[in-house]
């Protein structure tokens, strides 16, 4: 330190020496953000004009949108016990859709992941055909799987839970592949040298150490499909989506709200629950 | 020693009362999972039965799902085009006889990807500092900012969709509506998420210094959040790409009109013609905004 600052200018200049893009005011550095800006800005409005987004357009909608937005409260209340049983028929439907679609897809899943994990599967090009097709299986819509099952096993909670069961099982592949590849190596190796045979070694040697983070990538998913289940039933694969889509289209509003209240409530107590298990399983 | 071989009693005892109790708790448990199993597969139809007629003209009932996987097979096939190799290019031309206004709602899906991304990140940005348990001014702003948020995003964006169709008519106007307020939900949560993670210490240093609020969040919570905040929003770009091939189902623009005619009119052909463009474009927007995550995030490891 013999050539310590002595006075505030030494200070800054030896700073400036030391972080000299910190203090370079000139160019790129002041420039970036407005031209960043800028461009975003142009581009939405591109948008707005060939999407006809006029003003007075938007003020309609939204001014509709208020009046929908009125009907929220107070919230419609059925008063007989069939419309109750209608809404919690489906309620419960979407609840069992997700709930079979993701143990199908799980169970499905958890042999094909074996498939594309490195440390498991020694063939490289086997390994990586099977990670495409799993990317595959995730590109297609789960509302398009369901469009595709409703033609097969007509309208009903069986072509949502496949349609949930296929798209899940490339989730599943992928995410299980990379928790058995983030496991150690060692228990392996103790199995094996123990004179365990293969299927030993993954049975005791990597599933014990994956099986935590399987079992929260399940529960996870259980809860997304839960959320995404609604749509599923928008367009008949099961659901309460069927009842949201017929009261929109017939304008009751008040009842639609109602419906969409007890999604979220019924959302939230899944998430609920599956906090309770993942802190009891894991 | 006689004591010694005591505790050991005692101890092989309690363990074994304690492994006895478990077992019964893993039983119980099992036999609850069997019966919800059970259960849901007889609410989901999977034991339902249904008449089929048979290429001999008796019927008879059979279960569903048996009789439904043949007919699974045949949707399939027929939408598998023909293409020779003699006359490739001509095969082509046909199965992407539209390709013309395809293209066009490709664009237009994009673009309403696109501009739901902007409101969404706009949107989520904000919130999700009002929604931070550590930076929020005030203990309820924060509780309504996380309620708001919980809310627009357990919808799903066809929920959405539907009910902006009916107020903004039918285009892609409501389908950014839709995708936009679903993926501000997600991304104020992903955000806040980001937020709650940052090193207090820089805001305080601004706070002692005589920094507002916005201040604090603007000089010392930003900068720590925006490589997370970049890589977020390229993903939920991905995210929302697919979602809008989707919404046009409900007649909120994009490619998913398509599907619909294509369904209702049973152009087997221009399906598996439109999942071809919906794959192919949504892996090129993967694969380039993947590359361009990677260098974001490179760029911020080298900076820091």
């Amino acid at each position: 330190m013999t050539d310590a600052p002595h006075s505030d200018t030494d200070l800054v200049s030896s700073a400036k020496a030391r972080l000299p893009d910190v203090f370079d005011k000139s160019g790129s550095h002041t420039l970036t953000p407005f031209v960043v800006t800028l461009a975003v800005i142009a581009s939405l409005g591109y948008c707005a004009v060939a999407f006809g987004a006029t003003p007075a357009r938007l003020i309609e909608g939204l001014s509709r949108l208020g009046t929908i937005l009125a009907f929220m409260f107070p919230p419609h209340v059925w008063t007989t016990w069939q419309e109750w049983s209608d809404i919690l028929e489906g309620l419960g439907e979407t609840v069992v859709m997700a709930f079979l679609g993701t143990l199908l897809g799980a169970v499905v899943g958890l042999p094909v992941a074996l498939l594309g994990a490195k440390n498991i599967m020694p063939l490289n090009w086997l390994r990586l055909f099977s990670r495409r097709g799993f990317d595959a299986l995730r590109a297609v819509e789960q509302i398009i799987l369901a469009l595709i099952f409703i033609r097969a096993f007509g309208l009903g909670p069986l072509a949502g839970i496949f349609a949930i069961a296929v798209s899940e099982v490339g989730t599943f592949a992928k995410l299980f592949a990379e928790a058995i590849e983030n496991t150690s190596r060692r228990p392996v190796d103790g199995v094996k040298a123990s004179g365990g045979s293969n299927f030993q070694a993954i049975r005791y040697g990597i599933m014990p150490q994956a099986s935590p983070v399987i079992l929260s990538i399940i529960l996870y998913e259980f809860e997304s499909n839960s959320r995404s289940g609604t749509i599923l039933g928008i367009v008949g694969a099961g659901g309460i989506g069927f009842l949201l889509a017929d009261r929109m289209a017939a304008y009751r509003w008040p009842e639609a709200w109602s419906i969409i209240f007890l999604i979220i409530a019924t959302v939230c107590c899944i998430d609920a629950a599956s906090a309770w298990l993942r802190k009891r399983l894991i | 020693m006689s004591n010694l071989s005591l505790t050991i009693r005692n101890f092989e005892t309690e363990y074994a009362d304690v492994r006895k109790s478990m077992r019964r708790v893993q039983v119980v448990s099992i036999l609850l999972f069997l019966c919800a199993v059970l259960f849901s597969a007889y609410v989901g139809g999977f034991f339902a039965f249904t008449e089929v007629s048979l290429p001999t003209g008796e019927r008879v009932s059979m279960l569903k799902i048996w009789a439904g996987l043949p007919r699974l097979g045949e949707y399939l096939a027929k939408t598998i085009p023909t293409l020779r190799l003699e006359s490739l290019g001509s095969d082509f031309a046909e199965w992407f006889w539209r390709w013309k206004t395809w293209l066009r709602l490709l664009w237009e899906t994009i673009l309403i990807a696109y501009a739901a991304t902007v409101l969404a990140v706009v949107g989520g940005f904000l919130l999700s500092f009002l929604a931070a348990r550590n930076l929020c001014p005030a203990r309820w702003v924060a509780v309504i900012a996380r309620r708001y948020l919980e809310i627009i995003r357990t919808v799903p964006d066809l929920v959405w969709a539907l009910i902006f169709v009916f107020c903004f008519g039918v285009g892609p106007l409501a389908g950014i509506m839709a995708v936009g307020l679903h993926a501000t939900g997600s991304l104020g949560k992903l955000y806040s998420e980001a937020n709650e993670n940052i090193d207090m210490r820089p805001l305080d240093g601004i706070k002692a210094s005589g920094g507002s609020w916005f201040q604090q969040m603007r000089y010392g919570a930003v900068p720590q959040v925006i490589p997370n905040v970049i890589s977020y929003t390229l993903l939920r770009f991905e995210i929302n790409v697919r979602s809008s091939s989707i919404i046009g189902y409900v007649g909120a623009g994009g490619l998913g009109q398509e599907i619909r005619t294509a369904m209702s009119l049973q152009e087997y052909t221009d399906l598996s013609a439109l999942f071809v463009i919906i794959l192919v474009s949504v892996t090129i927007i993967d694969f380039v905004s993947e590359k361009l995550r990677h260098r974001i995030i490179g760029i911020s490891e080298h900076w820091t």
